[in-house]
């Protein structure tokens, strides 16, 4: 693993934080949203700020951009000292000054931070009329010019294009020129790169690396991602409940990490070793799918749609007790075969058989039986229970449907609360009083109480900290050894798929690209994409977990 | 950024000072239009027990008279009791505003879950909504009056028809997106059956937007009543509604515009707390507002 | 584009069918005659006859409904049964007053509740976005002639600054059209406005808490910017909506201004048709104002297309 490893002792300070405070201005007894964060960045440096969600650091960014939501929250102590300015005693004109001259930021949504309503050419642009008085054609050619730096394909042509008709990647690189064109001494990027694919994310990062290099700009860099860190930090402070508990170059942090927090931090992260082989397992296939295959039509009188091929000629089968990970990045075509196996969509064609019963064709009606035998836990643990409903009512939701007495399955559903880790009186307690791990103990719990054979996992970890996440990894790989059942493990995350799966499929472009055992893809992947991604995955020479290089085996 | 003291502050009592449980918060406002809204309905269920005069009773010698201790609004042109036609004609203006929120609720909601669950029979539904729509409400109104004779329930059925089409567009937007919800794709997994889901996990959700689509419903149906009426559309003239009393006003509104004035401003008072009840429950139920707490 | 423009503007021709069958069996499908309803319960059996054949009640059902179809999609509404004139030509003679009034008062509605519901959502939670709401509840919760009334007892018999009813068309001199004109435009406006701020606000409300905006605030852009360029455009959809949806109401209360304030249009015209018990014309100026009704939400259907670039399916 090589990290960064320069000096800064010589280069001016750029940033200085000096104990930050944050306040809910209508709440005098809440606890401060910032407590005295102390932050300093220099000239060329990267400073990453790593935290959980809740742990402050977008508060942070936003409070240096004077963007925190007015009424909402308010900077009650402390400076923010830019080349030794306070900008917290700035007014709102010398402020908006300070904007994208001085300190830009980019953000964690590609998607939604542009105007959907203006071509981004325009969107750039503004930035120009804003701070500057340059001509038409001048202004134009530094549009093109920083379009060209950020390395957009055919500027001409994303010039006019609206967000919409532009890719995650290609989006986030117009953020970025936005960000850039006038250089300025410091850029925010608050988890830039959290809402694209890992290969999105590898380009992304080295361009951000790139242009700091030619400009000099210092970067405070926002994340949850340890790997991320390990790639691009100078210095990296951690935070936690609007404290910063940790700061030091990022690898004396990495190596020697001081505070307990900061250590359970990184054991957390999960690596990128296969787990051990377990014995091949008895017995026929729980599920088995062939050839499946999903298209989307083109329908409609006046729309010529090319029908697009969500999944075509999917394979595979699951044994009972293992574990079968589907790795992709988005459109890779993963949830499309979860929701046709779950029947929540309907394949064009092909099997899937669930023991011996073949469901694919079976009309809704005749389905519900067999529904039973497969579930299903989603990602979002804030919308796949019902708000309205206790956490009881759901989970005897499935069993009333098959049958059960009403009793019996309260009883039940108390016994499961406790397999799953929570207190069996929160039966009686609605969604909203859980965390999002907590509910996604519910949701598995609700599978399980089917007592199916298949559990479908749909990136059911993915929304979670990673904290959390080993958590309910492993009340998953519990649950496997006790009830036998067998998981399908939908992710994008190689990190994760390393740690549950027996065998992993790989998939891209709605196909099957490999298709082997877990040790056998991660260590001696066959694919180009399947080394992609895998060369793509941020921090993999490191294991974050023991503190050092990662031991190849 | 430091916390300005907001200009608002000086209204704040108004608006937004009394907290209540699960964090919600409503004005003086809202409170101040429950109050009258309640005077209101009481004053009209209780008319016949307090009001001094018939509200039917004329009397040729005291046309028009202004103010005084006995008739305290004075009479109307037929020598009846301004005051005891008021407070009385509230009672068939209520009747039928809550008739007509109660009646279009409901069928707009059967239409809307059908209509949001199915989607063969959503295409049709929809499109005879789209046409009802286009059919301006207070002419389609005086179509049904006209044809069936000024019959209170004429009146409220002219009224309902309209509303159902938006009710069934709100029902019908609610389902679509609740359907797409994960919880409502795990109730499929778990296998429940449609109608289950649609009554026990759908349903649910278009309650609140309705009970505040019902308010505005209500008011808006006192108002169309009253309009009717002026245009000479509504109730039959022998029963006091407000409507009524102003359409009789209207003649003698240079004379003495009390005549307009009086009924209007019950009118007037009654709607605006309804419709600011109806924006306080908005406000509290409104799902977007409510913080996710993790 | 293309293809959602045509599926637009094909998208009316079942909706206007539905329109003209629903017309159409109001009258045939209420209980008892139609003829008898209509005529009133004076009328001699030769009045009833008059009527029946006047409106082809005769006929089978069936039957009726081809002629009926046939004579409208000729243009033809009917004849009225007192002035024996046909009823589009009663509609085209009233027809200007009520345009001139109703385009100026939608023009006057937009440009005073738009930046109304602007800054209230700009201000949210101050006095100034407190008083607008006020505004817009008070807005509708008087009913229109209640208003009309008002500013008539204000303006015009208070104050003497305005003639208390009337009109006169814009070719007999702008200053005589406008002074006639104002207060009914006024009146109307007033539940329009009261609409259109509302929706304004709520539709600003939340845009203005998208990333995007956020973003554009990031970049240094003024706060008037922010919300003229970034936000309004982005608000737009909605806005057009209510406005196209809000021409119902505006029609209901064309009807009422008219008759408040004297004014020879197609309202004055139906209020003396309700009156009158002249169905032809009720029914003609249903099937007017649906019309329109349909063409003014077609016209903001295809508006969407110039707002917002991602309306292409």
């Amino acid at each position: 693993m090589q990290f960064k490893t320069r000096t800064f002792d010589a280069a001016p300070t750029v940033l200085d934080i000096k104990n930050l405070t944050v306040e809910l201005p209508g709440n005098k007894t809440a606890a401060p949203v910032l407590d005295a964060v102390s932050l300093r960045i220099r000239q060329g440096e990267t400073v990453c700020l790593v935290g959980e969600s809740g742990s402050g650091k977008s508060v942070t960014s936003l409070s240096v951009m004077g963007l925190l939501p007015k009424g909402a929250l308010a900077a009650t102590g402390g400076r923010i000292e830019l080349e030794g300015k306070n900008l917290l005693e700035l007014g709102p004109q010398a402020m908006r000054d300070m904007r994208a001259q001085k300190i830009s930021m980019i953000f964690q949504e590609p998607m939604t931070a542009l105007n959907p309503v203006m071509r981004v050419g325009d969107q750039i642009e503004e930035v120009l009329d804003t701070h500057t008085r340059l001509a038409a054609r001048e202004k134009r050619a530094r549009v093109l010019d920083i379009m060209n730096q950020v390395h957009l394909p055919d500027v001409e042509r994303i010039h006019r294009s609206y967000p919409h008709q532009l890719s995650g990647g290609q989006r986030q690189r117009i953020m970025i020129a936005m960000a850039l064109i006038l250089e300025p001494l410091l850029l925010i990027a608050d988890e830039p790169t959290t809402a694209l694919d890992v290969t999105t994310q590898k380009q992304i990062l080295s361009l951000i690396a790139e242009l700091q290099e030619k400009h000099g700009t210092a970067v405070l860099f926002i994340t949850h991602d340890m790997g991320v860190v390990a790639e691009i930090a100078d210095t990296v402070h951690v935070m936690k409940l609007g404290q910063i508990v940790e700061q030091a170059p990022v690898e004396e942090l990495l190596r020697r990490p001081r505070q307990d927090y900061t250590k359970q931090l990184l054991q957390s992260v999960p690596s990128l070793t296969p787990r051990a082989p377990r014995p091949q397992p008895q017995g026929e296939a729980v599920l088995s799918v062939n050839g499946l295959q999903k298209i989307y039509g083109a329908h409609g009188v006046f729309v010529r749609r090319e029908p697009t091929r969500a999944a075509s000629d999917v394979n595979f089968s699951i044994p009972r007790g293992r574990t079968l990970g589907i790795v992709g990045e988005s459109g890779s075509g993963k949830s499309t075969v979860a929701r046709c196996i779950m029947r929540l969509i309907d394949p064009t064609e092909g099997e899937i058989r669930v023991g011996d019963r073949e469901i694919a064709t079976l009309s809704r009606r005749a389905l519900r039986p067999y529904r039973k035998h497969i579930q299903i836990v989603f990602q979002d643990p804030f919308r796949s229970l019902n708000p309205r409903w206790t956490i009881g009512q759901s989970l005897i939701e499935g069993p009333l449907n098959i049958g059960t007495d009403k009793k019996a399955a309260l009883k039940r559903a108390a016994e499961l609360l406790t397999l799953v880790g929570l207190p069996d009186d929160a039966v009686n307690r609605y969604p909203h009083q859980f965390s999002g791990g907590q509910r996604q103990r519910v949701a598995i719990a609700r599978a399980i109480a089917m007592e199916p054979d298949v559990l479908v996992a749909d990136e059911a970890v993915s929304a979670l900290d990673v904290s959390v996440q080993a958590q309910v990894l492993q009340l998953l790989d519990e649950l496997q050894q006790k009830l036998g059942i067998a998981i399908l493990f939908i992710t994008h995350d190689l990190r994760v798929a390393a740690q549950i799966c027996d065998e992993v499929v790989v998939m891209q472009h709605g196909h099957i690209v490999e298709h082997d055992t877990a040790a056998n893809v991660l260590a001696n992947p066959q694919h180009t994409y399947t080394r992609a991604l895998i060369e793509a995955a941020p921090g993999r020479a490191w294991d974050f977990a023991n503190f050092r290089e990662l031991q190849t085996a | 950024m430091t916390a300005t003291p907001q200009p608002a502050a000086r209204l704040q009592w108004l608006f937004g000072a009394i907290a209540l449980p699960r964090g919600w918060r409503i004005g003086a406002g809202p409170i101040i239009a429950a109050i009258v809204l309640f005077v209101i309905v009481l004053a009209a269920l209780a008319a016949p027990l307090f009001v001094p005069h018939d509200p039917m009773a004329m009397d040729a010698l005291q046309r028009l008279k202004g103010p005084s201790e006995t008739y305290l609004l004075g009479t109307d042109a037929y020598g009846r009791d301004v005051l005891s036609r008021v407070v009385t004609g509230g009672r068939v203006s209520l009747f039928i505003g809550i008739g007509a929120a109660v009646v279009s609720v409901m069928i707009g909601l059967m239409i809307g879950l059908v209509s949001g669950f199915f989607r063969l029979a959503d295409a049709i539904i929809m499109r005879i909504m789209d046409s009802l729509m286009a059919i301006p409400s207070i002419l389609l109104a005086i179509a049904l009056v006209a044809l069936n004779g000024p019959s209170i329930w004429s009146v409220m059925g002219a009224i309902t028809i309209p509303e159902i089409p938006r009710v069934v567009r709100l029902v019908r937007s609610v389902v679509l997106s609740a359907r797409e919800e994960p919880y409502v794709e795990a109730a499929l997994a778990l296998g429940s059956s449609m109608p289950k889901i649609l009554w026990q996990h759908l349903m649910p959700n278009t309650l609140a937007p309705l009970i505040v689509q019902g308010t505005y419903i209500c008011a808006s149906a006192i108002l169309t009543e009253a309009i009717l009426s002026f245009l000479g559309a509504g109730v039959s003239t022998e029963i006091p509604t407000w409507g009524n009393i102003m359409a009789e006003g209207r003649v003698y509104f240079q004379l003495k515009p009390s005549l307009i004035f009086w009924p209007g401003l019950m009118l007037s008072l009654c709607i605006l707390s309804i419709n600011l009840l109806g924006d306080t429950a908005r406000d509290l139920l409104d799902p977007r507002l409510k913080k996710r707490e993790g | 584009m293309l293809g959602y423009i045509i599926r637009r503007i094909l998208a009316v021709i079942p909706v206007m069918v539905i329109v003209a069958v629903f017309v159409f069996l109001l009258l045939r499908l209420t209980p008892g005659d139609p003829a008898a309803i209509i005529a009133g319960d004076m009328a001699t059996p030769a009045q009833l006859e008059r009527i029946r054949t006047s409106l082809g009640l005769s006929d089978p059902l069936h039957v009726q409904f081809v002629t009926w179809v046939g004579l409208l999609l000729k243009g033809e509404l009917g004849t009225s049964l007192i002035s024996n004139t046909p009823v589009t030509q009663m509609i085209g003679q009233r027809i200007w007053p009520t345009f001139n009034i109703a385009v100026m008062t939608i023009i006057l509605s937009v440009v005073i509740a738009v930046p109304m519901g602007v800054i209230a959502a700009w201000r949210h939670r101050t006095w100034v976005d407190y008083a607008v709401m006020a505004f817009s509840v008070l807005g509708f919760s008087i009913p229109v002639f209640v208003i009309g009334y008002l500013f008539i007892q204000v303006f015009s018999i208070e104050l003497r600054w305005l003639p208390v009813q009337g009109y006169a068309a814009p070719t007999d001199g702008f200053g005589k059209f406008l002074a006639r004109a104002i207060l009914p435009c006024l009146t109307l406006a007033t539940i329009y406005v009261a609409l259109i701020a509302r929706m304004t606000r709520a539709s600003m409300l939340e845009v203005l808490g998208e990333d995007y905006i956020r973003t554009a605030r990031a970049k240094g852009v003024k706060e008037t910017v922010v919300l003229f360029r970034h936000a309004l455009r982005n608000a737009a959809v909605p806005i057009m909506t209510i406005i196209g949806t809000g021409f119902a109401l505006l029609i209901g209360g064309v009807v009422v201004t008219e008759s408040v304030f004297n004014i020879p249009g197609v309202g004055r015209l139906t209020v003396d048709a309700i009156l009158a018990r002249d169905y032809p014309v009720i029914q003609g100026m249903i099937l007017l104002t649906s019309g329109l009704y349909v063409f003014i939400n077609l016209v903001i259907d295809l508006s969407y297309t110039f707002f917002d670039p991602r309306i292409r399916y």
